[in-house]
């Protein structure tokens, strides 16, 4: 009967009650098998969906599973703390109803227990109650849940290490006290020598830990990097699993965001040239911590934006424009290069020479972008824009820009062409001088002044020439013109 | 007396000639007397005169002298200001000169090197490179590496030493200054290639394995002299390569499926035989010669299936009831074997410097939390016990069903 409940376990969404009532004795059964086969059947029910779940919290089940878990088996430990991760995995309220009921205590004595596989179901009870809040992550670290998980992550079976990582990693997201509590029982120096294991999906969790370690603050940060990551971490960049990839740029960005000694520690590893790699072997939400990664790196200082530069990311990144559909990625790469073009006019030259400007532009303009994406690419433009004196990347604002950035593209003129004569050649023989006259600007604004500017650095005959209505004017002349009488 | 009288007579003309004369003298005294003052002024305006040009004289001597003087003392004070300045421009200029050498050096050596920062760029385009290439043939060294590593662990030698050879080796390869950068790569270059070839091959080998089992078990799809099999179609030119597989086949036995060992009943520690299969199976047939017993018997396989039966320990014997105990026992006596001192455990983080290890105020104190009510639901009172051992959670077996359907004598069976 217990077999035949479990088989039809994942098709019974309906009768809960009834079925509770039915298991719930057999829990207390004699034979030991009927009392497992029960609590495996009580999980794959709770597992299924979070009213099920509901209905074995409310049939006061979890006590009893609790006070036999300290007492039973390894099987029937197993199953019952499948039951009690099955339940705590829907929501943060059934998750207390297992704390409330003294499951905690019980779970970390399982985490003593000599069979991998009890260990392995404690943990992942634990892991999955702490992931919700920080209350909750709380008091699985004061069930003393911590220094027993750093144990069971230094065992040899590749499943009970997983799912202990992951564990850590759901308590320490949370607030940096709790990322303190792990890092002071030594977890950080274990978790650094997994990412050298071949098993990818203990990497994801490994590096999925230490990123929510070193995301809090910069000594936690410090902590990370002092166990010496890097530049192993950046194997796990060219790994064939894009999880894997994904989580370790994860890593390198929470660690690169704090201060700029990280991240020139990062560039002096080849870190940024490994990220940029990693962003172009992959496609959509994958490459959005790399992204971001290479922004961070660029805000801090303009040699580290130089050193990115120097990287050749900005190719990289302007292909992730162009190409990805999702509006947060592109807004997040026009980020990143405002972030590298705003230092200087090489950095903005830099940005500027691999056509980024136009796409940048059509973003801004595009009424189907969104609006963090057009408020993102319109500061990366005017930052951008503010710093740039590559000529041939402004001349194509000159045509289709909003009023609000043209002033800045015709400020920008302004500061360039009284110095530069071969600039101011250029700029009459493209056209330039006859868009700028056809410029409409309010006297006494400041794009009248910049204007006034660049007609003041030709002579007066070729400004007359290209302004609009010259030719009118010309015509006029030639009617109104009386030939001397002979 | 006539000279009186005459005198006398004389006296009034005297008298009048005496005023005439003195008047006449009169008439001409006012004129003379002018005259003499007119001289007398004109001379004495011009001894003044004199006297004055010469006071006038001395006193432009004297102021002229007097002005002088002040002039030159004016003139040496001006002298010296000009002086001063031109001075103080000059050590302005020669200070202005230092200072400006002193700030480009300091700028240069301090602040904002060009020429380092261009090396350092250059440097990061190096280590860059190297990872690309290096990485690229790392990604297979990588698992390389880790499978050895990781053999290594399973040795029980610590990991340390091979991650940090691992490390160095990467920081060689990665460092500034790479003089056998080249090598490197080329090296790992090489690899890779190698290491793509052999999973290749063993792609290929694998193909190979499958499309022979997939042969074996198609064996009799082989064509005969009457009747060709599907891959000898006589409208071909010559038969499917997969006609001479199925020729070269040999044909596949059916395996007998594998008894699955059961999980938990680990009779094999309470046997002395511990083999399963070294007692007789029921199938072996009973010996020919054997004298016919008397009496209505059983069927014999029954008999010998009785006769030969497993232990088949009850659950409530399959697992003791203090199991948990127990090992627990066993793994300390392991642990306390093993150990190789018995201090107690200390926290990882204060290893060094040998503190003893505090443990959370709920679990230490005696004011922890209550398990009445969470492990166990009696309410205990050890004073009033009789002796001083609790109550022992036994459970009885309840055996009634354990046996049914499975004794030998056939009582109590309805036929």
């Amino acid at each position: 009967m217990h077999s035949l409940t479990k088989d039809q376990s994942p098709w019974i969404p309906n009768g809960k009650e009834g079925v509770m009532s039915l298991l719930r004795p057999l829990l207390l059964d004699v034979v030991p098998t009927i009392q497992q086969t029960a609590a495996l059947a009580l999980g794959r029910l709770a597992n299924y969906n979070g009213d099920l779940a509901e209905a074995v919290v409310k049939g006061d089940i979890l006590p009893q599973l609790v006070y036999s878990l300290a007492e039973q088996n390894r099987f029937y430990k197993k199953a019952a703390a499948f039951v009690l991760r099955a339940v705590g995995k829907h929501s943060p309220q059934l998750a207390q109803a297992i704390v409330d009921c003294g499951a905690l205590d019980t779970l970390v004595i399982c985490l003593e227990d000599f069979d991998p596989g009890v260990k392995e179901a404690a943990a992942w009870a634990l892991g999955y109650i702490a992931r919700h809040n920080a209350e909750l992550s709380q008091a699985v670290v004061d069930a003393g849940a911590v220094p027993l998980l750093v144990l069971c992550i230094q065992e040899p079976e590749i499943a009970l290490k997983r799912i202990a990582a992951s564990a850590l990693s759901d308590i320490s997201k949370h607030s940096p006290e709790l990322a303190q509590t792990v890092v002071d029982v030594g977890a950080i120096a274990h978790l650094a020598q997994m990412i050298l294991n071949p098993d990818s999906k203990l990497k994801r969790q490994v590096l999925s830990a230490l990123s929510q370690i070193a995301k809090h603050s910069v000594d936690l940060a410090e902590m990370v990097v002092e166990a010496e990551i890097f530049p192993v971490v950046l194997t796990c960049l060219k790994d064939k699993d894009d999880y894997v990839k994904k989580n370790a740029s994860t890593l390198i960005r929470e660690i690169a965001k704090h201060t700029p000694e990280l991240s020139q520690l990062i560039v002096n590893t080849g870190g940024v040239a490994a990220v940029t790699d990693c962003i172009g072997s992959c496609k959509g939400n994958i490459r959005l911590p790399g992204i971001m990664m290479l922004g961070y790196v660029a805000a801090h200082s303009e040699n580290l934006a130089m050193a990115v530069i120097v990287s050749k990311a900005v190719p990289q990144l302007s292909v992730c424009l162009s190409e990805e559909p999702e509006d947060h990625i592109k807004a997040a790469a026009a980020w990143a290069l405002g972030q590298i073009g705003r230092h200087t006019p090489e950095h903005a030259r830099a940005v500027a020479v691999t056509n980024t400007l136009p796409v940048l532009l059509s973003l801004y303009m595009s009424t189907e972008s969104s609006e963090d994406l057009q408020t993102k690419s319109k500061k990366a433009i005017k930052s951008i824009l503010q710093k740039c004196t590559y000529l041939p990347a402004l001349e194509p604002f000159l045509y289709d820009a909003p009023p609000n950035i043209l002033k800045h593209v015709v400020g920008q003129f302004s500061k360039v062409l009284p110095h530069d004569s071969k600039a101011r050649r250029l700029f009459v023989t493209s056209g330039g001088l006859k868009k700028v006259q056809e410029i409409k600007a309010g006297p006494g604004s400041l794009l009248q002044e910049y204007i006034n500017s660049i007609n003041s650095c030709y002579p007066e005959e070729i400004v007359r020439y290209y302004s609009p209505g010259y030719s009118d004017a010309l015509l006029q002349r030639v009617d109104s013109y009386q030939p001397l009488a002979n | 007396m006539a000279t009186l009288a005459r005198l006398q007579a004389r006296s009034t003309f005297l008298a009048h000639q005496y005023y005439f004369r003195n008047s006449a003298v009169d008439v001409f005294r006012k004129k003379e007397y002018d005259a003499a003052v007119k001289i007398q002024s004109w001379f004495r305006g011009c001894r003044i005169r004199a006297y004055l040009r010469y006071l006038h004289r001395v006193a432009t001597v004297i102021q002229k002298c007097w002005r002088g003087y002040l002039g030159r003392q004016h003139y040496q004070l001006i002298v010296k200001l000009e002086f001063c300045t031109m001075k103080m421009n000059l050590y302005n200029a020669m200070a202005v000169r230092i200072q400006k050498r002193w700030r480009g050096y300091r700028i240069r050596k301090y602040c904002f090197n060009y020429f380092y920062l261009k090396e350092y760029l250059k440097a990061v385009s190096e280590t860059n490179d190297a990872i690309r290439y290096c990485y690229q043939g790392f990604a297979i060294l990588d698992e390389l590496c880790d499978h050895t590593a990781w053999r290594l662990k399973r040795k029980n030698t610590t990991l340390f030493p091979v991650y940090s050879m691992l490390n160095t080796s990467s920081h060689q390869m990665c460092g500034f200054s790479m003089p056998g950068n080249l090598r490197h790569q080329e090296a790992l270059e090489e690899f890779a290639e190698m290491k793509e070839r052999e999973e290749k091959k063993a792609d290929l080998e694998r193909e190979e394995k499958k499309r022979d089992y997939q042969a074996r078990k198609m064996h009799y799809l082989l064509s005969t002299k009457q009747i060709p099999g599907i891959y000898n179609s006589p409208f071909r030119k010559d038969p499917d390569p997969w006609e001479l597989r199925l020729q070269k086949a040999k044909p596949l036995i059916s395996q007998r499926p594998k008894v699955k060992q059961k999980r938990g009943v680990n009779i094999s520690n309470r046997l002395a035989c511990t083999s399963a299969r070294s007692l007789p199976q029921s199938e072996i047939l009973p010996p020919i010669d054997r004298k016919q017993c008397q009496g209505p018997f059983r069927d014999i396989t029954e008999v010998l299936e009785q006769r030969y039966k497993p232990l088949e320990p009850t659950l409530w014997m399959a697992e003791p009831i203090n199991e948990l105990k127990m090992a627990r026992e066993e793994l300390r006596k392991q642990e306390w074997m093993r150990n190789i001192n018995d201090n107690m455990f200390l926290p990882f983080s204060s290893y060094h410097k040998n503190k003893k290890y505090i443990p959370l105020m709920h679990s230490s104190s005696k004011y922890g939390p209550n398990s009445y009510g969470s492990q166990h639901f009696r309410d205990e009172n050890p004073k009033k016990w009789i002796c001083d051992k609790d109550f022992q959670t036994v459970l009885p077996s309840f055996d009634l069903f354990s046996k049914y359907g499975k004794l030998y004598s056939k009582a109590g069976q309805i036929i």
